[in-house]
């Protein structure tokens, strides 16, 4: 038994100590979020932050992160009450299959948190890792500046409330 | 783009298609052949004479069904891949009964509920399911008014329809949900149906957020992998090192008696295991595939000597055109000779299917382009009617063509029938993925040219050597799982096949008035390297070496190559599309700084679809070998557009790719295996050589018919960024891809 803390939520999981946290993420908590890509940490699609750094949760064993903050996606924020990051890909319709934008999101979330005032070419050099085959990246590019507007912002509702 | 333009449609629940809505309506039962894409002979269309896919099932109730409670459900048989058509479909329906988008439930492909619409692929989605559901949500709202003018003793002249109701004199009105009686949508479509003007829309044309994209980005269920059901247990199969290799040896015991392994399937050369956690399947799959010995044999080309092997291997010659006289004289003839490697779809999330049989019925979630296609081939497979496998689409991570999903589909569907009554999920791994999907086929592409005294082509020769473009279902032998189960299901033989809208010789005719052409197919059986269709078929190839071979005539001719590209085209619509991309690039002849260099090209996809023209700029490090786009600029004409921001995002998508393709890609194989097993033995692009910017102009043509977008810049892109180093360094580089060392290599670095 294990005690992850996941979204600021603990949990208790019975898998194996050496499971890659994205098995764990996706099967014993039903999180859809970090995607299996490659299970290489070659692709991205799994990036999730754990203790606000961007990692590949397909090469993390989950004996490793715990007692560390794991957030995924789902932690942003909900379809409901969307994060800033979410807002943004969703007004820059920043997707085409999407498969692997929450990897993309992850990455420039544990970007701008450490470094809120990334700039462009900091943005493009910290996306990186990241593979998107659709060939989103001008859009993936454009949501994440957008989101670094957003972040800002965020503590002074906007008059719009921030949504889209 | 900004949150203003983009009003969202309400969020729906998820569908999974899982049989919640049971309907009955008439379906031709017949496969549909897709242009240039099947194998075999194209079964005509029980009403040629109705718009779209309404030719192969032309019952109303076929596509739209309205409920007594009003609710209104719109079936097409195409698939979401990630173009944005669930959204573009919902536009199109609504435009035309009037209502918003987001009244409309919209089914996809699944063979229990939808229309047969054969394949998602040619960029046909808008142009046959959209152009069939426009006609028959007109005919829907005329059927409805004519209901409505009998109930109220009103002339249908003094009604109209809106927001789901028909509204009369004297505040009349009545719901679609009271008008609509028992079979009332059972007829048949009328070519004659009157569209909506264009100067009355409220919805095609218009910017509408995708439907799709709030639950991806907040971790909703959206894909086939995030299906979780009840009892469902995991799988993985462990497939042969190479194609034609057999099991000689196996010890499966200690694999089943590894924690949580429900079973290990063996039949003939297929493995698989099963277990009740994912990661516990995955480990077992690891074990197997250490524990099985199997025997090889070099049955693969030698890759440094394609050329050779292409012209060995083709066994006849098909006549694309002729045109005009043989053996023209002129000013000035040049050839040349390109070639395109073996190149992958690249899908970023592996194929995976559910399966579960049950009481002799087999259901399959699958994120395959044919869900009819590929029932037949899976019922062939399991020895089954095909009326008791049913295939529901879900989406999956996007495909560009012919992946891994009909495969894995197949996979699921033989292991699940090892478990009946347990839903079975099968993912692949990276590497069964790289090594297993049909690749886009190798081809070589021979051209020669004459030019008159006035820079004018007057004589064009042209001859491609290629597999087909598509192994698609087919039979059980179109499958992996069908091929190396023990009954061995042969593969598929292919015939050579030319059709107006080409496999291989997909625009291998150029656009340009040429008055003398010779247009050959060298058309090659054998496929020793898996093949399939890959976003463009022969198009991204055939545009290449011919957008290349204009600039080069351009050269002979001292000509501009934009120019020289107008000089030879008289259809109007292809020169606006051309002329937008110059004036938005700001194109010109004057010299550029060292090692700088701008590229044009120009398609008609298919010949028969949208117009794409190109300017790319770019840098070339001459010492590293590294290119570097900086600018593109294009202007596409895909006729009315419906969804202009997702036509903008698939061209960008599709410029994007035919980069990496340019740039990177070569699948890479030796006698025996084939060797691009990753991400680091097949790179792709990555965010540093995204240019700065891609600028795409819709040139729209409202009230003119939808012409399929999707894969129209492959091909021009390749050709603009061949232009670019061409302009940029002095030097023509004819073998795909670019690659750094070739690079250096043209430039004698």
């Amino acid at each position: 038994m294990m005690k992850l803390d996941i979204n600021g939520a603990i949990h208790e999981v019975e898998a194996d100590p050496s499971t890659p946290l994205l098995y764990v993420l996706r099967n014993d908590l039903e999180m859809n979020g970090a995607k299996f890509g490659c299970g290489l940490g070659q692709c991205g699609a799994c990036t999730v932050m754990v203790d606000g750094k961007a990692v590949f949760s397909c090469l993390v064993p989950i004996m490793l992160v715990e007692g560390r903050k794991v957030k995924t996606v789902e932690g942003l924020g909900t379809i409901d009450d969307p994060a800033p990051m979410q807002i943004a890909f969703i007004e820059e319709q920043a997707a085409q299959c999407g498969y692997c934008i929450p990897g993309m999101m992850m990455r420039a979330q544990a970007l701008l948190e450490s470094r809120p005032d990334a700039s462009d070419a900091e943005i493009r050099t910290a996306l990186e890792p990241n593979l998107c085959r659709c060939g989103t990246h001008m859009r993936i590019l454009r949501a994440v500046q957008r989101a670094r507007e957003l972040m800002k912002t965020a503590a002074a509702p906007a008059a719009n409330g921030g949504k889209a | 783009m900004n949150a203003s333009n983009f009003p969202a449609f309400s969020r729906r629940g998820f569908l999974f298609g899982s049989g919640a809505l049971v309907v009955s309506f008439s379906i031709v039962p017949h496969v549909l052949a897709q242009e240039g894409e099947v194998q075999g002979a194209t079964p005509a269309p029980a009403e040629p004479d109705l718009p779209g896919s309404l030719g192969d099932t032309p019952s109303l109730d076929a596509w739209i069904r309205i409920e007594a409670d009003g609710g209104i459900t719109v079936f097409t048989g195409k698939a979401e891949l990630g173009q944005g058509t669930k959204t573009s479909l919902r536009q199109i329906a609504a435009e035309e009964l009037e209502v918003e988008p987001a009244a409309i439930n919209l089914i996809t492909a699944d063979t229990a509920l939808t229309p047969n619409e054969g394949y998602t692929a040619g960029s046909q989605t808008i142009q046959n399911s959209g152009t069939a559901i426009r006609y028959a949500a007109a005919q829907v709202r005329q059927i409805l008014l004519g209901q409505a003018s009998e109930r109220l003793g009103v002339p249908a002249e003094q009604l109209r329809a809106e927001g789901g109701r028909v509204l009369g004199p004297g505040g009349a009105s009545l719901g679609y949900g009271e008008l609509v009686a028992e079979n009332l949508l059972h007829v048949n479509a009328d070519p004659a149906t009157v569209l909506k003007a264009p100067d009355t829309y409220r919805v095609i044309g218009k910017p509408f957020a995708r439907v799709d994209i709030p639950a991806k980005v907040t971790g909703g269920e959206a894909y086939v992998q995030d299906m979780r059901l009840p009892d469902m247990v995991h799988a993985r199969v462990v497939r042969p090192p190479s194609y034609t290799a057999s099991l000689a040896e196996l010890d499966e015991q200690s694999i089943e008696a590894m924690p949580g392994v429900l079973a290990v399937v063996r039949d003939g050369d297929f493995l698989a295991v099963v277990a009740e956690q994912e990661f516990q399947a995955v480990q077992a799959m690891r074990a197997l595939a250490a524990a099985a010995r199997w025997e090889e044999r070099a049955a693969l080309p030698d890759q440094q000597q394609l050329a050779s092997f292409y012209e060995s291997s083709a066994t006849e010659v098909g006549s694309v055109s002729s045109v005009g006289g043989e053996a023209i004289s002129g000013a000035k003839t040049i050839e040349a000779q390109f070639m395109r490697p073996y190149q992958m779809h690249g899908s970023i999330g592996p194929s995976a299917a559910v399966a579960m049989l049950e009481d002799d019925r087999m259901t399959i979630w699958t994120h395959t382009q044919g869900v009819y296609p590929d029932r037949g081939a899976i019922a062939q497979m399991l020895a089954m009617p095909a009326e008791n496998v049913r295939c529901i689409h879900v989406e999956g991570s996007g495909c560009y063509g012919h992946n891994g999903a009909d495969d894995a589909a197949a996979d699921a569907a033989l292991i699940a029938r090892a478990l009946p009554g347990r839903p079975v999920r099968v993912q692949w791994m990276r590497e069964q993925e790289h090594l297993w999907e049909p690749y886009g086929p190798g081809m070589m592409m021979r051209t020669r040219a004459t030019l008159d005294a006035g820079g004018k082509i007057v004589d064009w020769h042209y001859d491609l050597w290629s597999n087909t473009h598509s192994t698609r279902p087919g039979s059980a032998g179109s499958l992996i799982a069908g091929r190396l189960m023990g009954r061995h299901f042969p593969q598929d033989s292919a015939t050579l096949r030319i059709s107006p809208l080409g496999n291989g010789d997909r625009n291998a005719i150029p656009l340009y008035e040429i008055p003398n052409q010779r247009i050959n197919w060298h058309f090659i059986p054998d496929m020793p390297v898996r093949v399939s269709a890959l976003r463009g078929l022969g198009a991204y190839a055939n545009v290449y070496s011919i957008e290349s071979f204009m600039d080069e005539l351009a050269l002979e001719a001292g000509a501009d190559p934009v120019e020289f590209r107008l000089r030879h085209m008289t259809d109007p619509r292809a020169r606006k599309v051309m002329e937008v991309t110059a004036d938005e690039f700001g194109w010109s002849s004057d010299p550029m700084p060292e090692r700088r260099g701008r590229g044009f090209a120009f398609a008609k996809y298919k010949n028969h679809a949208a117009y794409l023209a190109i300017a790319i700029e770019m840098e070339v490090d001459a010492d590293t070998g590294l290119l570097r786009v900086s600018h593109v600029v294009s202007a596409v004409d895909c006729g009315e557009a419906v969804a202009p921001d997702s036509i903008i995002n698939q061209t960008e998508g599709g410029i994007l790719q035919s980069l990496s393709w340019t740039l990177y890609e070569a699948v890479h194989f030796n006698d025996t295996r084939v060797t691009s097993s990753d991400w680091s033995a097949y790179p792709i692009l990555r965010f540093s050589a995204v240019p700065d910017s891609i600028d795409v102009h819709v040139v729209d043509n409202p009230g003119t018919p939808y012409l399929g977008v999707a894969e129209a810049a492959q091909g021009p892109t390749a050709g603009a960024l061949a232009n670019a180093f061409r302009n940029a360094t002095g030097k023509r580089i004819y073998d795909l891809p670019y690659t750094r060392e070739r690079v250096r290599a043209t430039l004698g670095v």
